[in-house]
């Protein structure tokens, strides 16, 4: 594989970022972060600083997910609509070169909010703690972009891409709750109950349980561990190459 | 990019116009409207476990955080405040549980039952917040003690309640019995008994944790067997 070809597309893949002001905008939403979560420890009347350090952690993880996703979405559609994707297509190269350079640019996109957000973490939880919520970060950020990027591929319009990102965010986030509540629920065991619990199973299977990332209790209570780094890394990378090989199916197929 | 703007010249006059126009109506209409008035709500019911964990996306501890401070604001809600014994305790007592239950860990709700809403005047809203801290402590005794020490004071020196303070305090000496417990927590029934005046009970709780060997320090296995000698002298006809 063309391992030059794909440099260059990461690179000009996180050039396009970097001139989008996405570094202004996350300065700017950790600052802000910092800010209300700084002036919500004021009004706490014990364990200020856990409580600053878990709504900055949850609030931090959400903006970068979401700039994250936006960017891929915005990024990869405009080069479609642009008529770069067909411009790209016509060079002597195949198309996992390009997929897998847009994956890579948008991975090293990623590190800037996992090692601006991860620093703040270091304010409040030892410094290994808040090196594996910013990987943990980082690994939830990869896989969001991996999804937005094959929504990108696949919907072809900003808001249908941008909704499903979303939606497999929050599944993803809500899924292990889902699965407790379905199996807790106690007194019906209705027919109905049991397809859908069969069905939210079925779903867990699919799915990352993202709600095993970026855990606030690492900054609260200081408690990962290597056990945590080694799932969410073994997670993170099934899930990216899974969502690699699914975007590859469809551009391949795709009549450009 | 702001070189490559036309200058205002370039915009026709009624776009201006219409501009101005409408940045007008904006500001007369919002002053023309009523002042605000503040107008206090009751706390809603607090949400079903399901509906938070849901709600917390993964990261319970943040929305316990998050809740916690929401049910503490509600007393002082933006331009009024309302009295703590106007609440409905029930309510505040079961988010407070919510918020627990999200963070079994955090000790903010129950230094809030037990110091904020327990300072209540209304002694039967105390009671509900003092029994709430029992019922919390049971769970996780030897990390919950503290609370459940204040609740006993809280019984003892204002609601007057001897029998429920002793109540709390023997929980303490029964449940709470890491070794991060400190001695005068578990001694707490002790002094509770001499302030019933039960003598006999106070000297055999002594004797018993003299025996019981959960006492190590010397200077506190020195302070008790004082203090039975004093209860020995005082029971001497």
């Amino acid at each position: 594989m063309n391992a030059r070809a794909i440099l260059t597309i990461a690179r000009y893949t996180l050039l396009e970022a970097l001139r989008n002001r996405l570094v202004w905008l996350l300065l700017l939403m950790a600052l802000g972060a910092v800010g209300v979560s700084g002036f919500l420890n004021e009004l706490a009347l014990t364990e200020s600083r856990q409580l600053q350090a878990a709504l900055l952690g949850a609030v931090l993880r959400l903006a970068a997910v979401f700039l994250i996703a936006t960017f891929v979405v915005t990024s990869m559609l405009r080069e479609a609509h642009d008529h770069g994707l067909q411009m790209l297509m016509a060079l002597p190269m195949s198309r996992a070169v390009y997929l897998f350079g847009k994956l890579a640019g948008f991975g090293a996109l990623a590190l800037l909010p996992a090692l601006l957000f991860g620093a703040l973490g270091l304010f409040f939880a030892p410094p290994a703690q808040a090196a594996l919520w910013a990987v943990s970060l980082l690994c939830e950020c990869w896989i969001v972009a991996a999804f937005a990027l094959l929504c990108s591929l696949t919907l072809n319009q900003v808001l249908p891409a941008l909704a499903a990102a979303f939606s497999f965010y929050l599944l993803a986030r809500v899924i292990g709750a889902l699965q407790l509540l379905g199996h807790g629920a106690s007194g019906s065991h209705s027919a109905g109950q049991q397809a859908l619990n069969t069905g939210i199973d079925a779903l867990a299977l699919l799915l990352p349980h993202l709600d095993r990332f970026t855990r606030g209790d690492w900054l609260v209570y200081h408690d990962g561990g290597v056990a945590d780094l080694a799932g969410i890394a073994a997670q993170t990378a099934i899930y990216v190459a899974l969502l690699a090989a699914a975007a590859l199916f469809d551009l391949y197929r795709k009549p450009v | 990019m702001a070189s490559t703007l036309k200058p205002i010249s370039a915009v026709p006059r009624a776009v201006l116009a219409a501009l101005a126009l409408a940045l007008l109506l904006q500001v007369l209409w919002q002053a023309a409207g009523p002042a605000p008035r503040a107008r206090p709500q009751d706390l809603p019911p607090a949400p079903s476990q399901a509906a938070l964990r849901l709600a917390a996306l993964g990261d319970p501890v943040a929305l316990s955080k998050g809740l916690m401070l929401y049910v503490q604001a509600h007393d002082d809600q933006a331009g009024v405040s309302i009295a703590w014994r106007d609440m409905d305790y029930a309510r505040v007592a079961a988010w407070l549980q919510r918020v627990l239950e999200l963070d079994p860990r955090g000790q903010y709700p129950l230094l809030a039952a037990s110091q904020v809403y327990g300072a209540v005047g209304d002694p039967a809203r105390a009671r509900l917040m003092l029994d709430f801290v029992y019922a919390r402590f049971e769970e996780d005794p030897d990390r919950r003690w503290p609370w459940l020490a204040h609740a006993a004071l809280v019984a003892k020196h204002r609601l007057h309640d001897l029998p429920l303070a002793r109540r709390y305090a023997r929980a303490i000496r029964l449940r709470a019995t890491g070794p991060q417990v400190p001695a005068w927590a578990r001694e707490l029934e002790v002094f509770i008994l001499e302030d019933m005046n039960e003598l006999d009970a106070a000297r055999q709780l002594i004797g018993g944790l003299l025996a019981g060997g959960q006492i190590t320090d010397p200077h506190e296995l020195k302070f008790l067997a004082e203090r039975l000698e004093q209860l020995d002298a005082t029971h001497k006809p």
